[in-house]
């Protein structure tokens, strides 16, 4: 008999009774980034000393992990911009942990120093260290990262993480300078001993989540995946289409006006300055909340399941999106509407561009057909099921 | 491994343990606490009543005997919990003993 269940942190048989009221919170340490990459929707110069000035204090990051944990959170993502520009970090992480959170740590690796992988190996952080990956040769890395060092110090941090064996996995945006380097990228990830599947990529990049850079909005929007890209890179992994079939039969179908049909506000995302938001890029004024002035508590409990109830009221929303089946495929959401529009319910025409190409790729809609006008979408869906599942 | 009744164990400072919504989780701490760093481990019920009594004054012996107190068990299957579960978390450095 065993007195003791062993648990990885995403079982979700760990609670036998009542769920805490948070599992995981992202905390934003800050904006501030060593690299500029071209399509990256937050990132603010690491010597802006007015933003640095903004940023939460150690002490007020400090309350709110001990407010997270008091809510029952495990694990904290300690993410940015680059979260080890702070000078704080390791007091912060050792902090976290001391506490009895385990961390999630998304880096680029170029500040991985002896000290900080030391600290990662006496003190494991439970998750595996995300490296963001921008390029296989010097030239294409620091041309997306916007830095002339960056590649060099990105292969030390990486040595470094591979010489003490700290675990850590690898992904990367697929950008039409890294063309030609996939391969090379794959077969290098895979010789990384804790990398147990291919990486990840991003394509259908987001614009500035705060809105706040209209050249760079268009850049971003030149750079990012087009619709039959995406699928053509998604159709790469020889299991998609399983799971897409499994994807489908749970979450395909009409959604409504209900605006948040996903987990937005059931956990929280914090921001560089102390605000709670319902998710990592909704950063609209009148939906986040100020933790100088509320509890996190409070946001999660009372403030943001209120908001979870707004319905849209856009006309074009209502007679497309709420109307759509293919709710699945689209990442359609009010992060994404307040990225591209500045609002919460208008239909993102790239997303809309994309989860049509989709649902074409599989055969539930035809050539120029809308989705949001196909009736018989419960049949289609079971011929795609019974084809395919 | 050898549990010693007469013994005092307290909880490691190599872990922090933690009581969510009534369950009692074991975060390790530091590298080598566990069977693998990323592993958390949540007490059942009779695991959680025994860990809840390591407060560093009682013995194992003595622990045993408030449990039977409480509990409407014989001693001997208190005692061979207390020692089993004290066995299982030791292997696992997450209890020391402390000497008095």
């Amino acid at each position: 008999m065993s007195y003791a269940i062993k648990l990885k942190p995403h079982e979700l048989n760990l609670w036998r009774t009542k769920k805490p009221v948070l599992g995981l919170i992202d905390i934003e340490l800050t904006e501030r980034c060593n690299n500029n990459c071209m399509h990256c929707c937050i990132n603010q110069p690491e010597d802006d000393t007015d933003i640095l000035n903004r940023e939460m204090s150690t002490e007020f990051v400090k309350k709110i992990l001990i407010d997270a944990a008091s809510l029952g959170c495990l694990t904290v993502r300690f993410t940015g911009g680059e979260p080890l520009l702070r000078s704080d970090f390791a007091e912060l992480y050792f902090f976290t942990r001391r506490i009895g959170m385990q961390v999630m740590l998304l880096t680029n690796a170029r500040l991985i120093t002896s000290d900080i992988v030391q600290l990662l190996v006496k003190f494991p952080p439970g998750h595996t260290v995300e490296v963001s990956v921008y390029g296989m040769k010097p030239e294409s890395y620091n041309l997306v990262a916007g830095h002339q060092d960056a590649f060099d110090e990105f292969k030390q941090g990486i040595d470094l993480l591979l010489q003490y064996q700290v675990p850590f996995i690898v992904k990367s945006p697929k950008l039409h300078v890294l063309k030609g380097e996939q391969d090379a990228f794959e077969a290098w990830a895979a010789t990384i001993p804790s990398m147990l599947s291919k990486p990840g990529y991003s394509m259908n990049f987001d614009l500035r989540s705060r809105r706040d850079n209209p050249d760079k909005n268009a850049h971003i929007e030149k750079i990012r995946a087009t619709p039959d890209e995406t699928v053509a890179q998604l159709v790469r992994n020889p299991s998609y289409l399983k799971d897409m079939v499994q994807f489908c039969s749970r979450f395909m179908g009409v959604s409504g006006d209900k605006l948040f049909n996903c987990g937005a506000g059931l956990e929280t995302c914090i921001d560089a300055y102390g605000h709670a938001q319902l998710c990592l890029s909704l950063r609209k004024k009148d939906t986040v909340v100020d933790l100088h002035e509320v509890s996190l508590k409070k946001a999660l409990e009372e403030i943001f399941p209120t908001m979870r109830e707004l319905k849209a009221t856009n006309p074009d929303y209502l007679r497309r999106c709420a109307q759509c089946f293919l709710s699945g495929l689209c990442d359609q959401c009010p992060a994404k509407s307040w990225m591209e529009y500045g609002t919460l319910d208008t239909p993102v025409e790239y997303q809309c561009d994309v989860a049509h190409a989709k649902a074409r790729h599989f055969g539930l809609i035809k050539e120029n057909e809308k989705a949001w006008e196909v009736e018989n979408w419960k049949e289609r869906l079971k011929h795609f099921e019974a084809i395919h599942g | 491994m050898d549990i010693s009744l007469d013994l005092i164990y307290v909880p490691s400072e190599d872990i922090v343990a933690r009581v969510i919504e009534d369950e009692l989780i074991i975060v390790p701490l530091t590298a080598g606490i566990g069977d693998a760093d990323d592993n958390l481990y949540s007490l059942n019920e009779t695991g959680k009543s025994i860990w809840l009594h390591l407060d560093g004054k009682k013995t194992l012996r003595g622990i045993t005997a408030e449990l039977v107190e409480e509990f409407s068990e014989t001693q001997t299957v208190i005692e061979n919990d207390v020692l089993g579960l004290i066995e299982e978390l030791a292997q696992r450095k997450m209890v020391v003993v402390i000497q008095k």
